[in-house]
């Protein structure tokens, strides 16, 4: 089974969020990046079910040599094989038919993207490809189990989930569920040492022109500090919640 | 022209959301001069689609044969009626989030999620939207000469207009690659994204047979129960219950955090939540330095006199 993980790499969600270039640009500077954490559980998921049932694991990303330490990340965590499309990704659109005119080629039987990533927070690019490939897409995914060419998925809903049967091959938005968080897998140092000699291919992009283009960013205005009550007056709370923020 | 807004439907009911994204679609329906034509998909009776009107919906069409959860189904049946569309809006549900990629890629219309105002200009159409987990505002527009919009739900409101529309159906039967076998949902309890109020306990409840007073307040608020990830990890609360950067997203009028210190990674999953209180024995907690109100103190103490307040008020 070949199964193909889609990997953003993203902004530690402690770093400090700034921009440069007039608000235009995130500022990198200091930053530390990591696997984007919706990504990470598909990853883990695409180990177990290659483990289980044989085949290949290819991570994919679009961006420029800066995510490349994120790339040999996931090798190391156990990922086959590596391809990067050498492009600065900053438009859902592009990224997706980046990715689409690589699976067109490279087939695959699962692709798993995250349902979205903690940067940008768009949540577009599985289904696009999707709909690129004219394929089932499951968004929120938090189950999947495989038999033969059939997987049943899970997905999560308002207040429970759905069961959903597909036939291979489909594109997941996947999160935690997929795997529980005390599964997710940390890089031991054979892996980081195997990850070394592991194929990291690059590819030029095709040049897609966007259908979206960020202008610049704003930093939201700044909360007012917190009003402590003192905790022997809690009626105090109930009337600023009451009166004050009308919130009750 | 018009602009087309899908009003997505739960066992044949509107929601608050759906309301809010037709609002919005009319604010934006004006700005362009055009009608607003409302969208429906899976069995919704003509008393539920008349609502619609009160927002400003000019037209409903109503396809009852369409699961939305088949997103090839749902994006095909879309995509057909988009055809006048300058712009078509959808609320950031779930179902939306799976339907608005597709037909961006589809119909080749850019698509920005996450918005949170009407848009600023038109020529190109100009928004902004919530990105780095609500810690920044996007400014973002469509290079297409027609846009898909999401909303952030609760982040626009609504806007009544008492006005009346007509009903057209589709008898479109599309069919996806998938098969829906079918759904489990905890009936009775209010959804973490519906919700208006949530009411979120943390390690500092010190075991889940302490949750009987955050039930309380929630069933006295009309508030969903939530809790932190530790919570969920060591199985004191389900994890449909987990709110935070890997659980679900938190946007409530009030978001009340219980014994939780406010971890960066809780904070980016329930920051767009318009008031937030905090009640923790710990002053340094970080939840109180992104809380609107904060009470330091024992939870076991605070939260019944908190219970026995409300009660005065209800």
């Amino acid at each position: 089974m070949n199964i193909v993980v889609c990997i953003s790499s993203v902004p530690d969600t402690t770093a400090k969020i700034n921009f440069t270039d007039n608000g235009s640009k995130f500022d990198a500077n200091g930053v530390q990046f990591v696997i984007n954490p919706y990504d990470e559980f598909g990853l883990t998921k695409a180990m177990m079910l290659k483990e289980a049932t044989g085949g290949k694991v290819t991570v994919i990303t679009v961006g420029d040599i800066t995510v490349e330490p994120v790339m040999r990340k996931s090798l190391a965590i156990g990922a086959d094989a590596a391809v990067r499309i050498n492009m600065n990704a900053t438009d859902s659109y592009s990224t997706a038919r980046e990715i689409a005119n690589y699976l067109i080629n490279n087939p695959a039987d699962i692709i798993i993207t995250g349902r979205e990533s903690i940067d940008y927070n768009g949540g577009a690019v599985g289904g696009m490809i999707a709909e690129m490939m004219n394929l089932p897409f499951v968004n929120a995914c938090n189950g999947l189990e495989i038999s033969g060419n059939t997987a049943k998925l899970t997905r999560e809903i308002d207040g429970g989930k759905e069961n959903i049967t597909s036939e291979l091959p489909f594109v997941i938005g996947g999160q935690k569920g997929l795997v529980l968080e005390s599964e997710l897998r940390i890089p031991n140092m054979r892996g980081i040492m195997q990850a070394r000699s592991k194929p990291l291919e690059v590819f030029e992009s095709s040049s897609i022109e966007g259908l979206t283009s960020s202008v610049n960013f704003e930093k939201p205005v700044e909360k007012e500090a917190c009003k402590l009550v003192d905790a022997d007056n809690v009626a105090e709370l109930v009337n600023l919640l009451q009166n004050e923020a009308k919130v009750i | 022209m018009s602009v087309l807004v899908y009003t997505e439907s739960w066992d044949g009911k509107f929601r608050k959301s759906t309301f809010e994204a037709v609002s919005y679609a009319n604010e934006t329906a004006k700005l362009l001069g055009t009608d607003l034509v409302a969208l429906s998909l899976g069995e919704v009776s003509n008393d539920e689609l008349n609502k619609l009107g009160n927002y400003g919906a000019a037209k409903v069409i109503s396809a009852s044969d369409i699961n939305k959860g088949d997103g090839q189904a749902a994006t095909a049946v879309i995509a057909d009626q988009a055809n006048d569309a300058n712009a078509i809006v959808f609320s950031n549900t779930y179902t939306a989030k799976m339907i608005a990629p597709r037909l961006s890629a589809k119909l080749k219309i850019g698509a920005i999620s996450n918005v949170i105002e009407v848009a600023t200009s038109t020529t190109p159409l100009t928004v902004k939207r919530k990105a780095f987990s609500s810690k920044a505002i996007e400014i973002a527009t469509v290079n297409s000469e027609k846009a898909i919009i999401s909303i952030a739900p609760n982040s626009f409101g609504l806007i009544e207009t008492g006005g009346s529309l007509t009903i057209e159906t589709s008898d479109t039967s599309e069919k996806g690659g998938i098969t829906i076998e079918g759904q489990e949902t905890a009936s009775g309890k209010i959804s973490i994204s519906e919700a208006e109020i949530v009411v979120s306990g943390g390690r500092g409840l010190k075991g889940p047979e302490n949750w009987r007073m955050i039930e309380e307040l929630a069933e006295l608020l009309v508030a969903a129960t939530a809790c932190s990830k530790p919570v969920a990890d060591i199985g004191w609360r389900p994890h449909a219950e987990h709110v935070g950067q890997t659980g679900k997203a938190v946007a409530a009028d009030l978001y009340i955090a219980i014994g939780i210190s406010g971890a960066i990674q809780h904070l980016a999953g329930v920051n767009s939540s318009k008031v937030m209180v905090a009640i923790n024995t710990d002053p340094e907690a970080p939840f109180f330095k992104a809380a609107d109100y904060g009470i330091v103190g024992d939870a076991f103490e605070v939260v019944p006199k908190l219970i026995e307040e409300i009660k005065k008020i209800r």
